[in-house]
């Protein structure tokens, strides 16, 4: 029924657009929780879950028990839902959108026989031509030969009639948990010293980096929960200037976080995990004789950026990159250095550009156009020659609060007194003549 | 651990090489100019450490040939962070060069910490102070200035007002700011005695 179709018959309905993607997170959450039912779940479809529970049954107290504590869970968790338990997942496929239940064993052939036909994960239009050949139901299937029905309807319909029969085999096919970094430990006594936390993160961090070189990654950010006696918490966390599992390495980098914490009553448990990581290819030894320098190199630099990093930010460490604009602000772009590499610059000589720059700074007491003389930073100048004028105009796509005066024209004044300025005055605005700035030192 | 006397003294004649593993100082309008030029001179890793409401800035574009690439540029929100900044960078031996460019006098205890770090990084360290506000623990300290010059050149006039193991000396020089190499400009001078005759 069409949305309009819907709202005219009832004006009063609330409707929400769905959410495929949201749904299928859910699912998955719910996949993860139903594994307290057995070894193995698996989604199955976007609506159903399949655990295999062969052997489960009795810690839950029979099947029957099973099935009433998975739907009163789920209905405290505010879910409707039916569920089933059968010698195949067919089977229990067809009976869990049948109302739900337990099939015993052996009684497979009485409880799915007089179910109609699609019952068995059979398309909608191969369902049709059974019930149009008579075959309404799947014990109707069992008796009509088998190789004429696979020539009419494809091998696919028997073969799904063999899962739910149980004459095929079909595992759950559990997908493998995404691998999660963390790890813990719990003390007998709790701690309190320095040396000795350390001493614990140490043991975390290889275990960590162990897990972590299992599944070819990297670290970038690490959190270290302390667990005090009195049920509170201290966190330290540190970031890693790039990918790294190195336990040594990070170690060295939690110690001034792990002595600023206040320990309390004391320290007994500890909880270490990797809250970001990448992708790190397992590397090549290093001979410690030979000494791969520029790999040496690289991680004591690595190192060094992640120690500033976490005093004074990552964003603080910068790097330049190239960036296509004659605006001369918006020539390069500054970026942390921990998350991007170097990149060269055009060799651009001409035309000239100040090696400082700053914000514009007006002039005072100028005269001349181009100034010949002037003061700024409270200093006079003269004018010995100058160059120019080299006219940038803003970009009109950026809205820049600093451009929006207008064209410039940039000039390059040799002063009498040394420096080398760079001027500009913007001819347009409504001052006039006197407005001239400075924003830059030519070498 | 080695002293000082025994490491060799600055090689070669070049002026301005910087003994390695000191922490050297300029002062003056064109510090920045001589900053760069021994940024150019250097290979490896370079850290420019500047007060973060600082408004002088370098510019990416314009600075010499393969600089930009090895640099990396720190904003310190105060002078505390920025010294020990410097302390840690010059302690880094893959480092090559530190600038740093802090706002107050450097004391004693710090600057002296600022060497032994560099000797133990085995870095180089320049600080571009504010007018007389170096330390006494500073290795050289240069007085660097523009100068005014004929058309379309860029001189630069370069002093050496403080040197602990070498001579003093001014030098008047023509830098185009691309290469490591610099000219040096003679100076112009009165001659106090007569011209020899020819011959």
């Amino acid at each position: 029924m069409p949305l309009a179709d819907a709202r005219a018959i009832c004006p009063v309905l609330s409707t929400r657009p769905a959410d495929p993607v949201g749904e299928g997170r859910a699912l998955e959450a719910l996949r993860r929780w139903a594994s307290r039912y057995g070894p193995h779940a698996a989604k199955d479809g976007p609506d159903g879950l399949i655990v295999d529970v062969s052997g489960v049954a009795h810690l839950f107290g029979g099947e029957t028990d099973l099935l009433e504590d998975i739907s009163a869970r789920l209905e405290r968790a505010g879910l409707a839902s039916n569920s089933a338990i059968a010698e195949t997942r067919g089977a229990a496929w067809a009976l869990a959108r049948r109302g739900g239940g337990v099939i015993p064993e052996g009684g497979l052939l009485a409880s799915l026989g007089p179910m109609p036909v699609n019952a068995l994960r059979i398309g909608p239009e191969v369902a049709e031509g059974l019930t149009r050949l008579g075959l309404h139901r799947i014990v109707d299937l069992t008796s009509v030969p088998r190789a004429p029905l696979a020539r009419r309807f494809g091998a696919d319909i028997l073969r799904r009639l063999d899962q739910a029969l149980g004459a095929q085999a079909e595992p759950v096919a559990a997908e493998p948990d995404p691998p999660q970094f963390g790890v813990r430990m719990t003390l007998p006594e709790p701690i309190g010293l320095t040396a000795d936390v350390m001493g614990i993160l140490d043991r975390l961090l290889v275990r960590l980096c162990d897990k972590l070189a299992s599944a070819q990654m990297g670290a970038r950010a690490v959190r270290l929960e302390l667990r005090r006696v009195d049920r509170s918490a201290a966190v330290v966390e540190v970031g890693l200037a790039r990918a790294m599992r190195d336990p040594v390495r990070i170690s060295a980098l939690f110690r001034k976080g792990v002595d600023e914490v206040d320990a309390g009553f004391g320290i007994d448990g500890m909880r270490l995990g990797a809250s970001v990581t990448e992708p790190l290819a397992p590397e090549q030894l290093k001979d410690v004789q030979i000494g791969n320098g520029k790999a040496r190199q690289e991680d004591e630099l690595a190192d060094l950026i992640s120690r500033i990093g976490n005093r004074l930010g990552f964003e603080a460490v910068q790097r330049f990159l190239p960036a296509n604009s004659r605006i001369p602000e918006r020539g390069f772009l500054t970026v942390p250095a921990a998350y991007a590499a170097p990149e060269p610059f055009p060799s651009r000589r001409r035309p000239r550009r100040p090696i400082t720059i700053f914000p514009p700074e007006p002039l005072t007491g100028v005269s001349g156009n181009p100034p010949s003389r002037f003061s700024w930073r409270r200093m006079g100048f003269t004018t010995l020659c100058a160059h120019g004028p080299e006219r940038i105009t803003p970009e009109w796509w950026f809205d820049d609060p600093a451009w929006r005066s207008g064209v410039r024209d940039y000039w390059r004044v040799e002063t009498g007194e040394g420096p080398r300025l760079w001027l500009f005055r913007t001819p347009q605005a409504a001052s006039g003549f006197g407005d001239w700035y400075v924003q830059g030192v030519f070498l | 651990m080695r002293i000082l006397r025994e490491r060799s003294p600055v090689v070669g004649d070049d002026p301005f090489q910087l003994l390695k593993g000191r922490v050297h100082e300029a002062q003056g309008r064109g510090r920045v100019a001589f900053a760069l030029l021994q940024a150019a001179r250097s290979t490896g890793p370079i850290f420019w450490i500047v007060r973060t409401h600082d408004r002088d800035r370098p510019m990416p574009c314009a600075l010499p040939d393969g600089v930009v690439e090895r640099l990396h540029f720190v904003e310190a929100r105060n002078e505390t962070d920025l010294l020990w900044t410097v302390e840690e960078c010059l302690r880094a031996a893959p480092v090559a060069l530190v600038i740093a460019a802090p706002e107050k006098t450097i004391s004693l205890t710090a600057g002296r910490r600022l060497q032994l770090a560099a000797e133990a990084g085995g870095t180089t360290g320049l600080m571009l102070i504010q007018e007389g506000r170096g330390s006494n623990a500073a290795e050289t300290r240069w007085s660097c200035n523009p100068l005014p010059g004929p058309q379309d050149s860029t001189r630069h006039r370069w002093c050496n007002n403080k040197n602990k193991k070498g001579t003093l000396g001014t030098h008047d020089v023509s830098w185009n700011g691309a290469t490591a190499a610099v000219h040096l400009v003679t100076q112009a001078g009165e001659r106090h005695q007569p011209e020899k005759p020819p011959g």
